[in-house]
């Protein structure tokens, strides 16, 4: 420890408690950094590309999860250093700002800080190298646009977007069927989407999933599903042309808020009092059969009488349900929430075409698909699964295709995958560094390095050598002018990833290294850690 | 360089090799214990739980035995969970889809060590299991057309289910009741309408299946024991005393006469409640609810039948079997449905008293009365007929049959088998790995039978080369036979549901490289 003395040999104390606490100072803490980061990107490393394996992760409490998925597999790491927190906010920034590269981009930054690390060796300043990454990063994000193909693509031609689904579902343990999914995953963006605003609301997709049945059997439903069954057992299960009413008050007698008490002192007063008890559940019925619902659905629970008499009233009616769903419902049924019993009115009435109730496999589960709504831009993808942790990586894949689908109805740009649009970058990046002077060149062409890391990973993880497929595919790029190579993955036989159909969001990969550049400087222009030790 | 500590401290992290060999251990080892339960010969676990008055539970239905583990391997937790979706799903094959699962572990272990790539293996996984699918597919018997032999198969998948499990000795008289009462569905899977009530004490075949419909509770003294023609108002209310339900509501008197004259109006207001319950012309009332004793004098003094307390799932199915409505206001006795059965009587089965309700309108529900030795001998036996009757409702709606003994595991290892040969590259051997999974499965069988499983298997697989074999292993003589003749059969829709489940937990364990374990959240002590 860096300790300062005076002319009597006496150490200055400067920190409280100063012996207690370790510190590590100038190059020894930007090395131990990068070793943190590095092995956060290490451990993801595998998990690139079409041939990435899993981890297994198992939580706190003995939950096992199975995933694929970087933003996830780094979630639930529950990481304790620092720095590996950072890459875990970077994998998440990724995850909220495109959903799609949550791997990639921790690579990246990996690969960049292992560049950093040789530059530091051979005594160039920290901020030197910031300064280069930060300006070859401009360069790769530039030369992103001018390789970037505009994509065309409308409400009936849906293929284009289908294919960079299928992209990015194919890293994944979906990719059995990724096909469907990419369908309908891209039929669900494109029927919430607002193609002229170009803004997708993916709060109105839900991804619902339930255990049984096979993968192939998800599905996309122009509607909503809900949890749960009618409250009566003996209520129809099937409504055709539905008008529902969604209430968020109780069928039971008003509770007011004041804190109040009804005193019985006589017969007559307990009678009237009992009447009036009655004639609250009939008011509440007759008001939902006036306005002409032919089904109730309420947030709160019905009194066993109350729903007796929503049963001989022929009126369906479902309970406790949440209030997410409630507003789901709302918005697919063009419906109003209602607070009070007195607020009903036809208008504020939801309609949809079918209510039905469906049940599953040998258990006695039920869900309410609620479909052919007025208003169909709420829609529901329904995962089937052989078993709970399949079906929520399911979910995380399906969530990563529909944020790849509206990327792409934001931004209709694309790239090519597969390590193509890595490679070009890094021979325009290297090209370009020959042209600034000074100690920049070196940082440059350290992010020229670093770009490559994403192919090689692709490579190794493919089983190809990887230097040697690297050096194949980029003298093809640089021979022929076309940016549209890549590694084979897939065995497939041709490297051009055009033809193999292998595409990547323009935003995705942009924001991926820009991200990647801005972590890597932050980590860099760390001089000084001071942590508590550990007693 | 040390590499930097970035997990917290009681974590564990295990990479590529060691982590495969860690999940692969935890699998083999589940399967190793749910092995020898497998097959007709297969032998009963004694289960001891660590609640309190440590219970035993003995049975050999994978399902209850995995879900009783507590296990920390979280490989193992894949295959815990696969068992319990195929009981949820299917309800029968539960032993076998953890034992392919694990089988198919086995084998991708022994091709992970000679450096085969774990995405190649997957990737043969896929092409055998859905080419062992088609295998299965074209060799499928569908009787839809014909009543009477679809009848005979579902007879045959009964048993065949049956027979492994405790209740094999008196499998035919079982697997004749679990056919009568899914039959009675008329191809709905609601298990629910399907009652099993167990009493101690009789034998196994003692047990019987009631046309009508037996509910577990007494009748109320002083009301008639035997009803014929009887209308019956099925009923979840309030009849004890009936509340106010407006809050804040509170009784405050200043004399005692004030106060019998409120109990006086209370028990008008339920004597009004009986009246109009009465008003429904009916003669019999059974309620969810607790029935006080002035409102039960009441019915009694009507010459009604009233029973009192029916559970949630009692009510619902009476209201199910009768065609009735459960009513819980009474203003208007001219739209409510009444339930209607020819007769109710008290009946006695060993030293109980259960109410029965016989010929009911609506035939779907029906009841079966388990008799046994020990709670243990009948929480088994339900659980086997619980088995059955999953897979009968099931075939009922995919009336596809296969063979049973070991015929389609070598059906698909046969075809599998051929596709290995005709595939090219490194896959194939993951193909064969595959089919030598499937044959594990009749080997397992003939090891717990004791017999002879090199030879049998051997034999077996001759005979599989000839077209249009029905050879299966025959456990009862030890020998190769007829699987045809025998009667042995199973449901389509449980083996492919064992197949596809097992390869998909097979290939999801193997893409697995790295293991990370969190560290265990601590409890707080609340002492």
């Amino acid at each position: 420890m860096a300790l300062a003395f005076d002319e009597y040999g006496r150490p200055f104390i400067i920190l409280k408690e100063q012996e207690q606490k370790t510190r590590l100072s100038g190059l020894e803490a930007q090395k131990a950094n990068i070793s943190a980061g590095r092995a956060v990107s290490r451990i993801l490393r595998t998990s690139l590309g079409p041939k990435g394996m899993d981890k297994m992760l198992q939580s706190p409490d003995g939950d096992v999860t199975i995933t694929n998925d970087g933003a996830t597999i780094l979630e639930q790491m529950d990481v304790d250093n620092q720095i590996a927190k950072l890459m875990v906010e970077l994998s998440r920034s990724q995850d909220y700002e495109i959903g799609d590269g949550t791997t990639g981009v921790v690579v990246m930054a990996g690969a960049l800080l292992e560049q950093a690390e040789r530059l530091l060796e051979r005594g160039i300043h920290p901020i030197r190298i910031a300064e280069g990454y930060e300006m070859a990063s401009r360069i790769a994000v530039e030369h992103l646009e001018r390789i970037a193909q505009k994509f065309d693509f409308g409400p009936t031609n849906i293929e284009p977007l289908v294919q960079t689904c299928m992209t990015t579902l194919s890293s994944k343990i979906v990719n059995r069927c990724k096909r469907a999914l990419a369908e309908i995953s891209v039929k669900a963006v494109l029927s919430v989407a607002d193609l002229e605003r170009k803004d997708v609301n993916l709060d109105l997709i839900k991804v619902e999933g339930k255990v049984g049945g096979k993968l192939e059997d998800t599905e996309l439903i122009y509607g909503i599903t809900v949890d749960k069954d009618m409250s009566h057992p003996q209520m129809p299960k099937q409504i055709e042309d539905a008008k529902i009413a969604i209430l968020t008050c109780p069928f039971e007698p008003p509770k007011p808020k004041t804190k109040h008490k009804v005193d019985i002192d006589t017969v007559e007063k307990f009678q009237t009092l009992r009447q009036q008890e009655q004639k609250y559940f009939d008011d509440m019925v007759q008001k939902c059969k006036d306005v002409g619902a032919t089904l109730v659905i309420c947030q709160w629970g019905f009194d066993d009488e109350a729903n007796h008499l929503l049963m001989h009233q022929n009126l369906p009616a479902v309970r406790w349900v949440g209030g997410v769903e409630l507003e789901l419902i709302a918005i697919a049924t063009g419906g109003r929430i209602v607070p009070r019993f007195q607020e009903l009115t036809p208008e504020k009435l939801g309609r949809a075409g079918l209510v039905r109730e469906k049940s599953f496999g040998t258990t006695k589960d039920k869900m309410l698909y609620i479909e052919h709504c007025a208003n169909s831009r709420a829609v529901t993808i329904f995962i089937r699964g052989g078993n709970k942790m399949m079906i929520e990586e399911t979910k995380r894949s399906i969530h990563d295709a529909l944020c790849v689908a509206r990327n792409l109805i934001r931004n209709n740009f694309i790239v090519y995958g597969g390590g193509a649009a890595e490679i070009s970058c890094s021979i325009a990046v290297e090209a370009a560094a020959d042209k600034y002077p000074g100690v920049k060149q070196y940082a440059i062409r350290a992010f020229a390095d670093a770009l490559d890391a994403v192919p090689v990973a692709l490579a190794e993880n493919s089983g190809l050598q990887p230097i040697e497929t690297l050096s194949a595919v980029k003298s093809q790029q640089i021979k022929e002018n076309n940016p549209h190579f890549g590694i084979d993955c897939n065995d497939v036989g041709t490297n051009d990833m055009c033809e193999q159909n292998v595409f990547e969001t323009l935003i995705g990969k942009q924001q991926q290294i820009l991200l990647a550049t801005q972590v890597v400087k932050m980590i860099l222009k760390i001089d000084d850690v001071i942590s508590p030790s550990d007693y | 360089m040390a590499i930097e500590k970035i997990l917290k401290d009681d974590a564990s992290e295990e990479k590529g090799e060691r982590a495969r060999m860690a999940s692969f251990v935890g699998a083999i080892a589940i399967t190793d214990l749910v092995k020898t339960t497998l097959g007709p010969k297969g032998m009963d676990k004694i289960l001891q739980s660590t609640g309190r008055g440590n219970e035993v539970t003995v049975t050999n239905d994978g399902a209850t035995i995995l879900k009783s583990l507590h296990i920390d391997n979280p490989a193992a937790k894949v295959l815990i969970d696969i068992s319990k979706v195929q009981d949820d799903e299917v309800g029968d094959g539960t032993t076998s889809v953890v034992v392919l699962a694990g089988e198919l572990l086995r084998e991708a272990e022994k091709l992970v060590a000679a450096k085969i790539h774990p995405m190649t293996i997957i990737s043969g996984y896929r092409m055998a299991a859905e080419c062992a699918r088609n295998a299965l597919l074209q060799r499928v018997v569908d009787n839809k057309e014909n009543a009477e032999k679809f009848k005979s198969d579902l007879m045959k998948i009964a048993m065949t289910t049956l027979s492994s499990k405790i209740l094999s000795q008196d499998k035919e008289h079982f697997a004749q009741l679990a056919v009568d009462a899914v039959m009675r569905l008329k191809g709905s899977t609601n298990l629910e309408a399907i009652q099993i009530i167990k009493k101690p004490g009789g034998s196994l075949k003692d047990s019987f299946l009631d046309e009508g419909f037996i509910l577990d509770k007494k009748i109320g003294l002083g009301q008639p024991k035997r009803i014929e023609n009887a209308k019956i108002l099925v009923a979840n209310t309030a009849m004890d005393t009936d509340k106010v339900k407006i809050y804040g509501a509170r009784v405050r008197v200043d004399s005692m006469s004030k106060v019998a004259e409120i109990e006086g109006a209370e028990k008008e207001k339920m004597r009004e409640k009986v009246k109009k319950i009465l008003g429904h012309g009916i003669n019999c009332f059974v309620n969810r609810q607790l029935i006080y004793n002035f409102p039960e004098e009441l019915f009694a003094d009507a010459g009604i039948l009233a029973i009192e307390h029916a559970d949630f799932d009692g009510i619902e199915r009476l209201a199910l079997v009768t065609g009735g409505e459960i009513a819980s206001t009474f203003d208007n006795p001219e739209s409510v449905k009444l339930g209607h059965c020819k007769l109710i009587e008290e009946i006695m089965i060993g030293e109980d008293k259960l109410i029965h309700f016989s010929g009911v309108e609506m035939g779907q529900a029906c009841t079966i009365v388990l008799r046994g030795a020990s709670h243990h001998v009948l929480d088994e036996a339900e659980r086997s007929l619980h088995d059955a009757l999953c897979v009968l409702s099931q075939t009922v709606n995919d009336t596809r049959v296969l063979l049973g003994g070991g015929w389609p595991e070598m059906v698909m290892a046969k075809e599998v088998d051929e596709l290995a040969r005709k595939t090219p590259g490194k896959k194939s051997h993951a193909i064969e790995a595959f089919s030598h999974a499937l044959v594990a499965i009749p080997t397992i069988i003939a090891d717990n039978a004791g017999l002879d499983s090199a030879d049998l298997v051997a034999k077996l697989r001759a005979e599989h080369h000839k077209e249009g074999c029905n050879a299966g292993i025959d456990v009862i003589s030890g020998s190769v036979g007829d699987m045809a003749e025998l009667g042995i059969s199973e449901a389509f829709k449980v083996k492919q549901a064992v197949l596809l489940s097992a390869t998909e937990a097979a290939e999801m364990i193997l893409r697995v490289d790295e293991i990370i374990t969190c560290a265990p959240r601590k409890r707080e002590d609340r002492m």
